[in-house]
C-alpha cells in the first residue's frame, strides 16, 4: 500500500502541489430486508478505489478512481492538479489561499473493537431472526406492513499525506430495526423499534444486534401501530413535553450538530444545506441552552457510529466541548477552518479537532458530526413523568424539518401520551412539536439517566451528496412551554 | 466512457461464469465532474471515475444480489459467488416474477452530448466566474455548483437480453446572499450549452438584492404564487408518496382504492415521461425494459402509477419500465415528472392576487402524513409580499404544513413557462409556476 500512496504523493509534488493526501478504501456492505413474511432483498456490495486531494496555487483539487494501477494513479493525480489550477482562477479577492496550520504527522492504526464479526454470521441466521420478529408483528390483526432490516459495513482504509501521515483503519458497523405499519380508510400509522428509519446502528459487531430484543418488542410495536389508527389526534397548544431518548438524539443532530459545523458557519455549504445561526461572535457568548445542557463532540465514544481512530485529514479522534453549562463553547472543525476561526477569534483553538470525514473513496472529506452527545442527567423517567403536571410524552421520530440556519424546527413523532397530574394517560396520534432552537434548549429543565448512544446512518451533506454515519448520545428530557400543532 | 462493446464483453463474461438458473448483469459507468463555489470562489472541485457491476441471480425463486467494482476475472467470479451464496441462504419467494425476456420496443431518444462529457475544469471555472464576478460587483456572495457528467448503463440477462444507453447531464444551482437576503436559481439539461450561468446568476442576484431587509408576517392561510422551484418539490413528493406501485399495493398511497377518481384540481395533469428528448431522457430501466410514458394524474383524476416487474406481478399488471437497481426497497419511482403548463404568463401570476406571497422555493421538506400528502417545510431564498398584484417587499421565511394534493386542488392559475430541474435524489421534473389560494403556513423563522 505504501507504494501506491507514495506514488500519488510523489507525483503530486512533482506537478506542483504544496500539499497532497490520498485515501484508499475497500468497503463491504450487507443489507437484508424482510417485509410481510418474505425476504424482500439481500445484497452485498463491494466498492474500492482511491481519492487524491491536492493544494495547488492555494486552491483545492480532488479526483478519484476505482482503478488502482500506477498509471491510473498518475492520471488521477494529474487530473486533480489540473482541477486545482482551474479552481485557482476563481478566487475572491477577500479570501486568502488555503492555510492548514501545523503539519499533521499521524502514524498508526485503529480497528473497531467487536466480539462477533457480522460478516461471519450466516445469512440464514440473520434472516431467521428478522422473520421471527416479522412473524410477531404480523400476528397482530390490523398490521398492513411488517418490516425488518439489518445493515452491516466494513471499511478498510488508508490515509497518507505529503506531511508524513500514514494511518490504517478497519471500521465495522452493525445495525438493525423493525417497524409495523397499520393502514385503514386513508389513515396510516407506524411504530418502530429500537429507532425509526432503519433502527439502531453502532460501530461494533453482531452482538449488538442480538442484544436489541427485536423479537421481544415486535408484538408491542405492532399493537401500538394498530391502536394509533383509531386513537384520538393530538391536541394543539402549548405544553410541557417529555421527549424520549431517540427523539432527543435527532433534536441534538438537527439543532446542534449541524449548526456547529464550522464550514457551514463560513458559508461553504450555503448552496445546499445552508449556513448557521451560530456565527463566530456567539462563540463563548451565547447561552444556547439551560445550565443543565452539556453537549460534546466525541469521536472516541465506545460503539458510537461516529467513532474512529483518525479523521480523513489524519487528525486523531478526540473529544471537544460544544455546549458547557448551556453556553456555546465549541465548533467541529477542519484544519483549514480551524485556522480561519483562530484568526477571527484568537481564543479559539487553531488546530483541527478531527471531524473531516468522507463517506467513500470518491468523495471529498467535509466537516461532519462524529458523536454529538448530550450528557445524561440525574432523573429517572418515571420520576420525571410524575413531576409533570400537565404535558405530553413523545416517542420516536416520524418527520423532521428545520430551516437553513438551524433555528425554526418542526418534528413529528410516532406516538404521544397525555400526562395529567403526573400520570401517563391517553395515547394520541400525530403529535408534532415546533420551536426555535435556543428558546427550546433554554426551556430544558430536566434530563434523565437513560442514556443511549444512538446511531444515525443517513446524514446528508455536500455536493455531490454524501451520507455520513453519526452518533448521538441522548436521554429522555423535559422541555417547558413548547408549541404543539394539532386540532 | 467504456463503450458498448466493453460493457457487452463484461456482461458476456459474467453470464458465462454464472451457474444460476437466471442471471442479470447491470453495469453503470460514471464519469462525474463537479465544480463547487462559495464566498465568490471555487472551494471544492472534484472528479470521479467508476464502473460498477451488479449481479442478480435466481436459484429457483431465491434471489441474491451482489455488486462490485473490480473487473479482473477473480473479481467478477467473487461477485457471482457472493450473489449465489446470498440466494442459497434464502427461503423461496413465490412472488419472484423471473427475469424479463428481451423487449425491443425502445424509443430511440438521444441523451448523450459529447461536448458535455468533455467539459474541462477550466470551462466550468469560466462558467462559474460568470456568476461570481457579477455577484461580487453587486455586493453579494454567490455559492453553488456546476456539474457535467457522463454515464452509461447496460443491462444483460441469461434470457439473451442486452440493452445499452449512454447519457450526459449538466446541472447548475446557485444561492446568492446579500446582507440580509438571498436568491436562488437552478437549471439542468443534457447539454451544457443550454445552461446559461450568467442569466441564472443574474436571476439569483436580483432576488438577493430585492429580498434585503425582510419584514415579519404572520403565518396562516395565504394566497401564494409558487415559483417552479417550489412546484418541483410538490410533484416530487406526490411521486414518492403515492404515484408508484409499491405505495399503491402497500396501502400507503392516496391512490389506493381511488384509482380513476378525482384527487386534486382539474387543471392538474402530471405524467412521467422519460422519452422526451428535450429533458433528461432515459429510454430503459434497470431490468432492461423499455420506459413507458405514464399518465399519473389527468385533469385531477388519478389514472396510473409506475411499476417494475416485481410490484406489477403482485398487482396483476405489467411493468411500465420503472425498475431501479435491485434490490429496491423503495419501489418503482416516477423520476421524470412533467406537470402540464397553463396559459398564464409567469409574470402575470401575481397580478391575480389582492394580497399574498410570492415564494421562490421550498427547503427541507418532509412528509408528515404520506396518505394525506401532508408535507412540512420552509420557504427560502426569496419570499415576497404581494399586494394588488405587485410585489411590495420581502418577508422573512415561513414554515408551511400543507397537503400537497389539497393545495393543488386550489390552483387558480398555471404559467405557460416551465423549468427543467434535477431532483435532490436523482430524476428530474419539468414544472410550471402556479398560483394557489389559501396555502397553510404554520410558523415562521427569524430571517
Amino acid at each position: 500500500m505504501r507504494d501506491y500512496t507514495n506514488r500519488a504523493l510523489d507525483t503530486a509534488g512533482t506537478l506542483g502541489a504544496t500539499y497532497a493526501d490520498v485515501r484508499v478504501s475497500e468497503k463491504r456492505t450487507q443489507s437484508i430486508v424482510v417485509k410481510n413474511g418474505r425476504v424482500e432483498g439481500v445484497e452485498e456490495a463491494d466498492s474500492a478505489g482511491f481519492g487524491v486531494r491536492v493544494l495547488v496555487e492555494g486552491s483545492w483539487g480532488f479526483a478519484s478512481s476505482y482503478l488502482r494501477s500506477f498509471e491510473e494513479i498518475d492520471r488521477v493525480v494529474e487530473q486533480a492538479v489540473r482541477i486545482a489550477r482551474a479552481s485557482a482562477t476563481v478566487r475572491s479577492p477577500k479570501v486568502e489561499g488555503v492555510r492548514l496550520g501545523s503539519p499533521v504527522t499521524s502514524v498508526g492504526t485503529y480497528n473497531t473493537p467487536y466480539e462477533t464479526d457480522p460478516f461471519t454470521v450466516p445469512i440464514t441466521q440473520k434472516i431467521d431472526l428478522l422473520l421471527a420478529a416479522d412473524g410477531e408483528m404480523r400476528a397482530v390483526q390490523g398490521v398492513t406492513i411488517s418490516n425488518g432490516s439489518m445493515h452491516f459495513q466494513r471499511e478498510h482504509k488508508f490515509f497518507a499525506s505529503s506531511e508524513g501521515s500514514f494511518v490504517e483503519q478497519l471500521l465495522v458497523e452493525s445495525g438493525a430495526g423493525i417497524s409495523a405499519n397499520a393502514a385503514a380508510q386513508g389513515e396510516f400509522q407506524r411504530r418502530s423499534y429500537p429507532n425509526s428509519f432503519g433502527g439502531q446502528f453502532v460501530t461494533g459487531g453482531y452482538e449488538h444486534v442480538l442484544g436489541m430484543g427485536l423479537t421481544e418488542n415486535a408484538g408491542r410495536v405492532a399493537s401500538e401501530a394498530v391502536a394509533l389508527l383509531s386513537g384520538p389526534a393530538c391536541s394543539g397548544g402549548t405544553f410541557d413535553i417529555i421527549i424520549s431518548g431517540p427523539q432527543v438524539a435527532l433534536q441534538v443532530h438537527e439543532s446542534c450538530g449541524h449548526p456547529i459545523e464550522l464550514d457551514r458557519v463560513f458559508g461553504t455549504e450555503a448552496a445546499y444545506a445552508g449556513t448557521s445561526f451560530l456565527t463566530p461572535d456567539k462563540l463563548y457568548n451565547l447561552q444556547y441552552g439551560s445550565e443543565i445542557v452539556n453537549i460534546v463532540a466525541d469521536a472516541t465514544s465506545p460503539n458510537g457510529l461516529g467513532t474512529f481512530g483518525y479523521d480523513d485529514e489524519g487528525v486523531p479522534a478526540q473529544r471537544t466541548d460544544i455546549i458547557k453549562d448551556g453556553r456555546f463553547v465549541g465548533y467541529i472543525t477542519s484544519r483549514e477552518d480551524a485556522q480561519k476561526l483562530h484568526r477571527l477569534v484568537p481564543d479559539a483553538p487553531e488546530a483541527s479537532n478531527g471531524t473531516m470525514r468522507a463517506n467513500d473513496w470518491n468523495r471529498l472529506p467535509l466537516i461532519r458530526m462524529t458523536n454529538i452527545n448530550l450528557a445524561p442527567g440525574p432523573w429517572k423517567v418515571d420520576d420525571l413523568i410524575a413531576d409533570t403536571e400537565n404535558g405530553l410524552y413523545l416517542d420516536m421520530n416520524r418527520s423532521w424539518s428545520i430551516d437553513d440556519k438551524r433555528l425554526n424546527f418542526q418534528f413529528g413523532c410516532e406516538v404521544g401520551y397525555e400526562i395529567k397530574d403526573g400520570k401517563l394517560g391517553q395515547m394520541v396520534k400525530d403529535p408534532i412539536y415546533t420551536g426555535i432552537t435556543p428558546e427550546f434548549w433554554n426551556s430544558c429543565d430536566a434530563i434523565c439517566d437513560d442514556w443511549t448512544l444512538w446511531g444515525l446512518p443517513n446524514c446528508g451533506k455536500g455536493q455531490p451528496s454524501q451520507l455520513s454515519h453519526v452518533g448521538h448520545g441522548a436521554s429522555t428530557a423535559r422541555f417547558r412551554n413548547v408549541r404543539i400543532l394539532g386540532k | 466512457m467504456q463503450g458498448i462493446e466493453q460493457l457487452r464483453d463484461i456482461s458476456r463474461q459474467v453470464l458465462a461464469l454464472s451457474p444460476a438458473d437466471e442471471t442479470e448483469v447491470v453495469l453503470v459507468s460514471t464519469d462525474e465532474h463537479l465544480t463547487r463555489f462559495a464566498n465568490n470562489e471555487i472551494h471544492q472541485n472534484v472528479a470521479e471515475t467508476n464502473l460498477e457491476v451488479r449481479v442478480r441471480v435466481a436459484l429457483g425463486n431465491s434471489v441474491g444480489v451482489a455488486t462490485g467494482n473490480g473487473f479482473e476475472a477473480r473479481d467478477l467470479q467473487a461477485v457471482i459467488d457472493t450473489a449465489i451464496r446470498l440466494a442459497q441462504s434464502q427461503p423461496d419467494n413465490e412472488e419472484w416474477p423471473g427475469l424479463p425476456e428481451p423487449d425491443n420496443r425502445f424509443t430511440d431518444v438521444p441523451g448523450f452530448e459529447p461536448g458535455t462529457a468533455s467539459t474541462s475544469p477550466r470551462v466550468r471555472a469560466e462558467a462559474v466566474e460568470r456568476v461570481t464576478r457579477p455577484a461580487h460587483e453587486s455586493g453579494c456572495v454567490a455559492s453553488g455548483a456546476l456539474s457535467t457528467s457522463a454515464f452509461e448503463l447496460s443491462v444483460a440477462n441469461s434470457k439473451d437480453l442486452f440493452v445499452y444507453y449512454p447519457w450526459t447531464q449538466a446541472d447548475f444551482v446557485t444561492v446568492v446572499m446579500s446582507d440580509s437576503g438571498s436568491g436562488y436559481s437552478a437549471a439542468s439539461h443534457k447539454d451544457i450549452n443550454h445552461i446559461d450561468t450568467h442569466s441564472l446568476g443574474e436571476e439569483a442576484i436580483r432576488t438577493a438584492v430585492m429580498s434585503q431587509n425582510p419584514i415579519d408576517v404572520d403565518p396562516g392561510e395565504w394566497d401564494v404564487v409558487l415559483d417552479a422551484y417550489a412546484v418541483a418539490d410538490m410533484v416530487r413528493f406526490l411521486g414518492i408518496l403515492g404515484l408508484n406501485g409499491a405505495a399503491l399495493v402497500e396501502q400507503r398511497s392516496f391512490a389506493t382504492g381511488h384509482m380513476g377518481e378525482t384527487v386534486t384540481g382539474e387543471n392538474v395533469t402530471l405524467v412521467d415521461d422519460a422519452l422526451d428528448a428535450d429533458t433528461l431522457p432515459m429510454p430503459i430501466d434497470y431490468e432492461g425494459l423499455p420506459r413507458q410514458k405514464v399518465t399519473l394524474i389527468e385533469e385531477g383524476v388519478v389514472k396510473g402509477v409506475t411499476w417494475d416487474r416485481y410490484w406489477a406481478s403482485r398487482a396483476g399488471t405489467q411493468s411500465t419500465g420503472h425498475a431501479l437497481p435491485a434490490p429496491n426497497p423503495w419501489g418503482p419511482m416516477p423520476d421524470r415528472l412533467q406537470m402540464a403548463a397553463g396559459d398564464t404568463p409567469r409574470a402575470d401570476l401575481i397580478k391575480g392576487m389582492k394580497r399574498g406571497l410570492f415564494v421562490t422555493r421550498f427547503n427541507y421538506t418532509r412528509a408528515v402524513h404520506p396518505v394525506k400528502t401532508i408535507v412540512t417545510g420552509l420557504t427560502r431564498d426569496g419570499t415576497f409580499l404581494v399586494e394588488d398584484g405587485e410585489i411590495v417587499g420581502p418577508v422573512k421565511n415561513l414554515r408551511f404544513t400543507e397537503s400537497y394534493l389539497d393545495a393543488f386542488s386550489r390552483i387558480e392559475a398555471i404559467s405557460q413557462e416551465r423549468r427543467l430541474l434535477l431532483s435532490s435524489y436523482s430524476g428530474s421534473s419539468l414544472v410550471p409556476s402556479v398560483r394557489i389560494r389559501g396555502f397553510t403556513f404554520t410558523g415562521k423563522t427569524q430571517f
